[in-house]
């Protein structure tokens, strides 16, 4: 889309890209060119001589038991996670969106999570969870309950997840709500005209209506748990117990920084910018689908 | 059954939500009780964290904290606003820790509003050679969150000497194509008209811009401001990479830095007022400017 009318000018429009540009190129592009290339190269071991490799590291990330195994934790916990949210997202944002008395407080008292970091997140359930200062955890250890998520690769799984998904339940409530009061009133008097029942009307009218922010939730989502959720297991678990928390992102910050494994790392990183494209390219393909919708 | 929907539907029609029109047949007391235990449970951690910001150390470590205030509010926020020295931990001063967080917000908020805002313009409003070219490139950093090109990232920040400095803290996280489809979307709602008259008038597209553009721009660039303050405030994984030094640190990654390995030992009272801290500037911006914020958010995003 362009505009009729537009100014002629032969040099300003350059002037006024360039330090956008200038920040992609150095940012962005420089560093993803070199991560292509150092996925393609082996360094010896005092990083004297660097020889070409075709896909061997791809060969070798992809063939790494560990990494296979961070494949799983990540599908678990971005599964658990965004179905976890979107669910109790959705059941606030149906609750709320009815006319009842404090609606708007509502509104606030559910949105103000969204404004908190995910590891400030960590560390406030850290505190309620600690097996032995935590007021839930030491509860749960003198009911008889052995809680300790340090030691408990499933505890620690499910506290993950629990502080994953708190701060984003807030911004998917927020888009479902706005989802919600977009529907044009007179079809749901249709509906109810017809005789619906309310469960009826959620799953044959409300539902079907916002499936364009159900999807783009999906992938926002997905793309949450993959890549933000890494201050949450940072403060919190370290990845551990063992390698139960450890997610395709917290590998790639411990191979890249801590045991420097430089070609691996870079082929990590181009696995995980494949996976971010094909993730918007999905949801491209599909908001060009449902334009109708929306 | 069609009178009496007919005649809920005559009382309902004013109101603006939609699922309304199924309350007509339930009554709103579970509804509430719904949202009320959301509320709490969505509060409690922040609570909790207040209630631990206000005991000793010793009553926390030993897992005696009552679930009321204590004595030693006072004590605890000004030890670490000043120094976060406790008895098991060595912190750094949050207030210095606090000042970094501010200037990085301010600096990534601000600095990208400034970049995006001219790329759009440019885009928008000019035609020239490589437009879409350029439009593109700007476009496909949209995939690219910074976490997932960290590595490479890093080494281009090592290479130019960005570590440690509140530049490479900043600027890589400037450039990011929201900011300028964002405003792209909004200039090409601004009228032909608009332009014509500007130029009858005589006025060049910088005039055009700073006189017009930027005064009708106000909304969005608030919105973006909040939206982009709180992204800046709330990054990790960048600051812990980028910082070596913890006078440089920011206040998010230098109170899980206090934790340590999350022990009983730790010094949970220092640990819990840094906390408050480190959440009370993005809490406060979003509940104060929670319409700009919405508005900031659902245009960003969508």
């Amino acid at each position: 889309m362009r505009r009729r009318v537009v100014f002629n000018n032969r040099f300003l429009p350059y002037f006024l890209l360039a330090p956008q540009v200038a920040i992609t190129i150095i940012f962005f592009f420089w560093p993803a060119g070199q991560a292509i290339y150092q996925s393609v190269l082996r360094q010896d071991p005092f990083g004297l001589r660097t020889k070409f490799v075709y896909l061997e590291n791809f060969q070798a990330v992809l063939s790494d038991p560990l990494y296979i195994e961070a494949i799983q934790v990540t599908v678990i916990f971005s599964v658990s996670v965004t179905i976890f949210v979107m669910v109790v997202a959705l059941l606030f944002a149906v609750m709320a969106d009815r006319q009842i008395r404090g609606a708007q407080a509502y509104k606030t008292l559910l949105l103000w999570p969204y404004a908190l970091a995910p590891a400030v997140a960590a560390v406030l359930w850290m505190f309620i969870f600690h097996p032995s200062i935590g007021v839930i955890g030491k509860a749960l250890n003198n009911s008889g309950l052995p809680w300790d998520y340090h030691l408990n690769s499933v505890q620690a799984f499910v506290l993950v997840v629990i502080a994953s998904s708190w701060k984003q339940i807030a911004h998917n409530f927020l888009f479902f709500l706005a989802g919600l009061q977009s529907v044009p009133i007179a079809v749901v008097e249709a509906a109810l005209i017809d005789g619906a029942s309310a469960w009826k009307l959620f799953r044959s009218i409300l539902f079907p209506l916002i499936s364009p922010t159900t999807f783009y939730l999906l992938t926002v989502n997905l793309v949450f748990a993959f890549f933000d959720t890494f201050g949450v297991i940072h403060a919190l678990t370290r990845g551990g117990p063992g390698r139960s928390t450890t997610t395709l992102m917290y590998k790639a910050y411990m191979d890249g920084y801590v045991n420097l494994n430089l070609g691996e790392s870079a082929a990590q990183s181009v696995i995980l910018i494949i996976i971010v494209s094909v993730i918007v390219w999905a949801q491209f393909r599909y908001m060009e689908g449902k334009v109708h919708y929306t | 059954m069609i009178t009496k929907s007919a005649r809920n539907l005559s009382v309902h029609l004013t109101r603006q939500g939609v699922l309304h029109l199924i309350a007509q047949n339930t009554r709103n007391l579970p509804v509430h009780v719904i949202l009320i235990v959301a509320v709490i449970i969505f509060a409690f951690p922040v609570y909790l964290a207040f209630i631990g910001s206000t005991w000793d150390a010793g009553t926390i470590g030993r897992g005696a904290m009552p679930l009321t205030p204590g004595p030693d509010l006072v004590e605890n926020y000004t030890n670490t606003l000043t120094s976060a020295q406790g008895g098991r931990v060595k912190g750094v001063a949050v207030q210095g820790l606090l000042w970094n967080s501010l200037q990085m917000a301010l600096l990534i908020a601000i600095g990208k509003i400034i970049i995006s805002v001219l790329s759009a313009y440019a885009i928008a409003f000019f035609d020239f050679r490589f437009r879409m070219f350029f439009f593109g490139m700007i476009f496909l950093t949209w995939m690219l969150p910074i976490e997932v090109r960290i590595a490479p990232t890093y080494k281009v920040m090592s290479d130019l000497g960005l570590i440690n400095t509140m530049a490479g803290l900043t600027i890589p996280l400037m450039a990011s194509a929201t900011g300028t489809l964002l405003f792209r979307q909004f200039f090409l709602t601004i009228p032909d008209e608009y332009v014509e008259a500007a130029k009858i008038d005589g006025a060049g597209p910088l005039r055009f811009f700073w006189s017009i553009v930027l005064p009708l721009s106000r909304t969005n660039i608030a919105a973006l401001f909040v939206v982009l303050f709180i992204y800046g405030w709330n990054q990790y994984l960048w600051p812990l990479l980028i910082t070596t030094t913890r006078d440089m640190e920011t206040i998010v990654v230098g109170i899980v830095k206090m934790i340590g390995t999350g022990e009983a030992q730790t010094d949970w009272n220092l640990v819990m007022s840094g906390t408050v801290f480190a959440l009370l500037p993005p809490v406060l911006v979003v509940i104060l400017m929670q319409q700009w914020f919405v508005k900031g958010l659902v245009q960003t995003e969508k």
